[in-house]
């Protein structure tokens, strides 16, 4: 092991609340990135405070809503723009919202989407 | 007093080698604020991880980007190795800082080449160039390509430096560096140079941190982050102190470019000194299952590898966070309040690596 | 600060000539282990076909009913897997790129074994 990880889970409305704990010890937003898992959809906010790793899990399901974090990071607004466009993952009051318009996709929220016919990287010609 | 334009940015701009595009919204000369857009070029490599073998999407992660090419190879291995729980051999971490740091090198050399190119110093941007073409020579020397370096695997290396050839690298880097000293001096001295890049973008160290900032543009800001820290590969046997700089403007960030290239020369030659012998690769078999987050530094800042398996062939979940996605944030920033003549430069200095970004 | 530091590089370049080489006149030597086309010793070739399932790209074809290797050069990426995972090592990784093509279907290489039973084997089939 290179490194300790902890990831902590937790629930929708307890989001707000333990993002704002990390903000106000020092942590620096790292990542935020999700995972479609057939009926769920799994987002991990990562943070790190001197190497120290640490992960908050969300698991939800893919209709339902979740807040924003952009008001407590403002950076966050790249990565919840970048997961309602791909994973289409419904995300109230982002700071900076595109609606859409970050990534110029052909479908819409590839990420989650069944496979299309045309436009896969590893077909032929 | 003044009227709001908007003035479209790229995706087709000479300074961008790359396609973003950015809305400025401009009072007069002066840039109020700017909005990015992306997505020009996105491949969707993350999606196609549930088409490919976990052991063949080395190869794909590599070209997620063609400067930092090996350590997005480096990175992704780990992540696997570290779910596998594969004891990688010691020679091969060695070798992977060595591939590493080399890649450093030339990404900062290109970097600044297109840094003089931005402010409009055309033969700083050939001899930076010219130098660089030094280290690319190293890297298609030991590995046989220039920027896919195609050499690490999970588990450990596919190729091996004899020792002969590792004492000629530290030789030649040795006078390489001695002309790249030379040509980064101008950048440090030069009058015109100081003048288009002092006081430009400037970036508190409390505004970097908020804002996730990595890599140099943080340390710029008088940050001392670094993943090299984390002490992956052979960091850990190795030593160094993160570069840092105060003044959180443009020449700050070239600043410390410049030293983590004379920094890198240091840790490649630490790390064939200290290189011990012994296989470069262990064999892998079975499937991953479970998730790892990898992180290293790379020349632009700290990537993020999520890799989420379920114990079959094809990765659930692959997810990068290049550097560039971290710090566009801090260039919108940045770029509030700066003088349209000033973008470039700004721009620059985040070294934007788009199709990163886009991977 | 200084205002000449360009100086010496310019004197320099004076007397240094071009840093770039005559292309067409003067070549450019590869080093041994530059990564530039794959070849096939056809006849130890055994079809089992792991290349073509390893390669990322998908540049190979095997027919192992016909015998044939078909490689595409332009899919092809210089990884060199397809040479590691050969069990007769009968792949090899040249270190000189192939010759330039006007169009895609002139990249697609053949190689075709000669058939073992057939005492009057002709000459390997290429394309
Ligand atoms: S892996 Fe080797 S033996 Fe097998 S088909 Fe390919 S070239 Fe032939
Ligand atoms: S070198 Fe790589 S891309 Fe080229 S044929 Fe072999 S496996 Fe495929």
């Amino acid at each position: 092991m290179t490194e300790e990880q902890t990831t902590i889970t937790m629930e929708k409305d307890e989001l707000l609340g333990a993002v704002s704990d990390f903000h106000s010890q020092g942590y620096r937003l790292a990542q935020i990135c999700c995972t479609a898992l057939g009926d769920t959809i799994e987002i991990n906010y990562s943070f790190d405070k001197e190497y120290r790793f640490k992960n908050l899990r969300l698991s939800i399901r893919p209709d339902e809503e979740i807040q924003s974090i952009s008001i407590i990071y403002w950076s966050a607004f790249t990565y919840e723009n970048e997961m309602s466009e791909l994973f289409g993952v419904k995300i109230r009051n982002i700071v900076v919202d595109y609606k859409g318009h970050f990534y110029r996709t052909a479908v819409a929220t590839p990420f989650v989407a069944p496979e299309p016919d045309a436009g896969n990287a590893t077909e032929k010609e | 007093m003044s009227q709001r334009n908007v003035i479209p940015f790229g995706p087709q701009h000479p300074v961008l080698p790359e396609p973003i595009h950015l809305d400025l919204v401009t009072e007069d000369e002066t840039v109020i604020e700017a909005i990015p857009s992306i997505g020009f070029v996105h491949r969707g490599l993350e999606k196609l991880v549930e088409k490919k073998d976990y052991q063949d999407f080395v190869y794909v992660a590599e070209r997620i980007c063609g400067i930092c090419s090996f350590m997005h190879g480096m990175t992704y291995c780990q992540a696997v190795e570290e779910i596998m729980e594969i004891a990688v051999p010691e020679r091969a971490l060695y070798l992977r800082t060595v591939w590493a740091e080399l890649s450093r090198i030339h990404s900062h050399l290109m970097w600044l080449g297109l840094a003089a190119d931005a402010f409009g110093f055309e033969s700083l941007f050939m001899n930076c160039w010219r130098l660089r073409e030094g280290i690319l020579d190293i890297i298609e020397a030991t590995t046989g390509g220039r920027v896919i370096f195609g050499s690490c695997k999970i588990g450990g290396v596919r190729r091996d430096i004899d020792d002969e050839t590792m004492k000629g690298i530290v030789e030649k880097l040795g006078t390489i560096g001695a002309e790249i000293g030379r040509t980064t001096d101008v950048f440090l001295n030069d009058y015109s140079v100081q003048h288009r890049l002092k006081g430009i973008g400037v970036l508190s160290g409390e505004e970097a941190h908020a804002l996730g900032t990595v890599g140099p543009v943080l340390r710029a800001s008088g940050v001392a982050m670094d993943a090299r820290k984390i002490d992956y590969a052979a960091y850990r046997n190795l030593k160094f102190e993160p570069v840092v700089e105060k003044a959180g403007d443009c020449h700050a960030r070239c600043r410390v470019r410049v030293r983590e290239i004379f920094q890198s020369v240091d840790l490649i030659g630490q790390a064939a000194r200290k290189m011990p012998g012994g296989e470069i690769f262990v064999k892998v078999t079975g499937a991953p299952n479970g998730e790892f987050f990898s992180r290293v530094e790379q020349p632009r800042g700290e990537v993020i590898y999520y890799v989420k398996a379920n114990g079959t062939k094809n990765l659930q979940r692959f997810r990068v966070r290049t550097p560039t996605f971290a710090n566009l944030p801090a260039m919108v920033k940045m770029l509030e309040g700066a003088s349209i003549a000033d973008v470039p430069n700004i721009i620059l200095t985040i070294d934007p690596c788009i199709s990163c970004v886009e991977r | 600060m200084s205002f000449l530091s360009m100086t010496r590089n310019i004197a320099e370049n004076l007397f240094k000539g071009p840093s770039t080489r005559r292309y067409p006149k003067e070549k450019r030597e590869y080093g041994l282990k530059s990564r530039g086309m794959i070849g096939i010793d056809i006849e130890a070739c055994i079809f089992c076909g792991l290349c073509s399932r390893r390669c990322p790209t998908g540049a190979l074809t095997v027919r192992k009913d016909q015998k044939e290797w078909e490689i595409d050069r332009l899919r092809c990426v210089f990884c060199g897997y397809c040479v590691e995972v050969c069990p007769k090592k009968c792949l090899a990784m040249a270190n000189h790129y192939s010759p330039c093509v006007t169009e895609r279907a002139a990249a697609v290489h053949l190689e075709r074994q000669a058939l073992r039973d057939a005492a009057d084997a002709p000459a390997e089939g290429k394309e």
